[in-house]
């Protein structure tokens, strides 16, 4: 009995050190090929060039940037600020548009969703609009919002909202339709009224649709904001990305997606811990609706 | 003394020729149920079996007043069922205990929605999860549970709103035999405590025997009674051993020979179905 314990002890120490192995392995080719990718790049935008003239490089840093190039653009945005201020405002301005629209989508779009997803009168009547809408690349709203209400905040919040909210409406929607039946029964004999069996039943699964909706409307409330600023703004990531292909500096438009990613993979690192703690329930998530 | 022997007494369910009929996905009317005659007396363990697709499920979402008959009626404690019966508890053939709720949320939401606090409400959840053999396992969430322990779940859920008529859907099929028996067993225990008329839907006719003091045959769809049989074993019986009885072998064998001919009537009809 202690032998066969022993035995599969061993095993398991085994097994776990396999897995350490492995695990610094992928850890370890992982930054293998950044820094490849990093060094062949840098290399190749610097090899043969003659004098002043890009051009004659292998690949022209002119249109393709150059790492270091990248990085000094970073260290004097954050040390002499941008063309339109301090680096950290625009981050904060970004930021301040992107969680906007993303509330007031994400708020919308479950109110939305839950109100026509109980109510087929309302579902068959809005329906066709809402898909002909859905239907429109929404991104051209951008504009509209731009001239309608200005070069300040409200127009890019506006985009957000829009890409946001058919996410999560379509999610909203689709989680209250498909409420389980046996559930709702069970909840009825039980001795739920209609409100308990809203907020007992029905939301509770609508919820772990929504949830997974969560993340893909993050990003679309990022692309609103960064396209808005882009048509037109005073301030942002979006119109650094602009000034610097104005200015033919490809350099600032690869430091700014820089900056971008890794406000993509915080926000990202932030729904998930939000969707790990409102549904504890479940086991493995429901993969997203696409539209 | 507990059989349905008061002849005086109401009903605690009485179906009388009910039929149901549903619009299939084609658009057709189809008849799940017909001229259904069927009556549960007080205190009784009734137990209903029948090939499948006969119109079991159907039944008790009658009495349960999930569903209006079509036509006939319905009567559960001598009132008749409009809209979802209060009296009565439901144990569903799938699992339907709701998966956000820990245990012990799952088994106080009866009182819960029958508008008892919060703390009353869990006390008395509490003491059901001990006496379903969960203690312990309060803070679980049904998908960190095993089958049995969810069916357990599901049993308590229904028994802590002291339901008079108890309706249960193949509640035990899904679990192994050494499990199945043991939930057999408390099932008896738990039943015995409250005095409530059960109607227990089965496909397996030794579960039916063992636990019930009536089996009724229901025919292959459209359903109907084809056949009732008092099981005259006495109480408490230990379902491990009451099938070795030479009454409940006699009982098996005359009771389904009326099944198999329904059995088989179905068999042919879902073999020419799915060759046509
Ligand atoms: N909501 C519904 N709509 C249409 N047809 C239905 C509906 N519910 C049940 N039926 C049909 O009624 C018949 C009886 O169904 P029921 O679920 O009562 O059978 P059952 O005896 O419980 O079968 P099983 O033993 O397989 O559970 C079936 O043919 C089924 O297709
Ligand atoms: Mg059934």
């Amino acid at each position: 009995m202690g032998g066969l314990e022993r035995a599969s002890g061993d095993q398991d120490a085994v097994r776990a050190r396999a897995h350490a192995r492995r695990r610094l392995l992928v850890f370890a080719l992982r930054i293998g090929l950044g820094v490849f990718i990093l060094a062949s790049w840098e290399a190749l935008t610097s090899l043969r060039c003659e004098g002043k003239d890009t051009a004659t490089c292998v690949i022209d840093p002119f249109f393709f940037g150059k790492p270091s190039g990248i990085w000094a653009q970073l260290v004097t945005w954050a040390r002499n600020g941008t063309a339109q201020g301090p680096l950290w405002e625009q981050i904060v301005v970004t930021l301040e548009e992107t969680v906007l629209g993303f509330l007031i989508g994400v708020a919308l779009g479950i109110v939305f969703g839950v109100v026509l997803g109980r109510s087929r009168m309302l579902s068959d009547v809005l329906g066709p609009y809402i898909k002909a809408l859905n239907a429109m690349p929404r991104v051209v709203l951008g504009s509209i919002f731009t001239i309608a209400l200005g070069l300040e905040m409200p127009s890019k919040v506006a985009l957000a909202v829009v890409l946001v909210f058919f996410v999560v409406f379509f999610n909203a929607f689709q989680g209250v339709r498909e409420v389980d039946r046996d559930l709702v029964a069970n909840a009825r004999i039980l001795g739920a009224d209609e409100r308990r069996l809203f907020t007992d039943v029905v939301l509770p699964s609508a919820l772990s649709w929504i949830i997974a909706s969560l993340h893909t409307s993050l990003g679309f409330a990022l692309v609103g904001a960064i396209v808005g600023e882009y048509l037109g703004a005073r301030q942002g990531i979006g119109l650094m990305i602009a000034t610097a292909q104005g200015s033919f500096n490809s350099n600032g438009v690869y430091a700014a997606m820089l900056i971008l990613a890794v406000i993509a993979i915080l926000a990202e690192a932030l729904v998930t811990r939000l969707e790990s703690v409102l549904i504890r329930w479940r086991p493995n998530a429901i993969t997203d609706v696409t539209i | 003394m507990r059989a349905g022997d008061g002849t005086g007494s109401v009903a605690a369910i009485e179906l009388r020729g009910v039929t149901k009929r549903f619009v299939n996905p084609a658009g057709h009317a189809f008849t799940a149920l017909r001229d259904l005659d069927l009556t549960v007396a007080p205190g009784e363990f009734c137990a209903i079996v029948g090939p499948t697709g006969c119109g079991k499920s159907t039944t008790l979402a009658l009495i349960s007043g999930l569903e209006p008959p079509s036509r006939g009626e319905v009567r559960v404690l001598g009132h008749p069922v409009h809209g979802v019966e209060r009296s009565a508890g439901y144990m569903f053939q799938r699992d339907a205990i709701f998966p956000w709720k820990n245990v012990l949320d799952n088994v106080a939401v009866g009182p819960r929605f029958r508008g008892v606090g919060r703390s009353d409400a869990e006390s008395r959840a509490r003491e059901w999860v001990v006496r379903v053999g969960l203690a312990g396992f309060e803070r679980y969430y049904p998908h960190q549970l095993s089958g049995g322990m969810r069916k357990r779940v599901a049993l308590a859920q229904t028994l802590i709103n002291g339901p008079r008529v108890l309706l249960m859907d193949e509640p035990f099929s899904a679990l192994d035999v050494q499990t199945r028996l043991l939930m057999e067993n408390e099932l008896l225990d738990l039943w015995s405590t409250t005095g409530a008329s059960v109607a227990f839907v089965t496909h397996d006719l030794e579960e039916a025997i063992a636990l019930s003091d009536r089996v009724v045959v229901i025919t292959a769809g459209p359903g109907t009674v084809k056949g009732e049989y008092r099981v005259d074993i006495p109480r408490p019986r230990s379902i491990a051993e009451v099938r070795f009885e030479p009454r409940f072998v006699e009982l098996y064998e005359e009771i389904w020979k009326d099944l198999r001919d329904e059995v088989l009537v179905s068999y042919e009809r879902t073999k020419h179905s799915v060759a046509s």
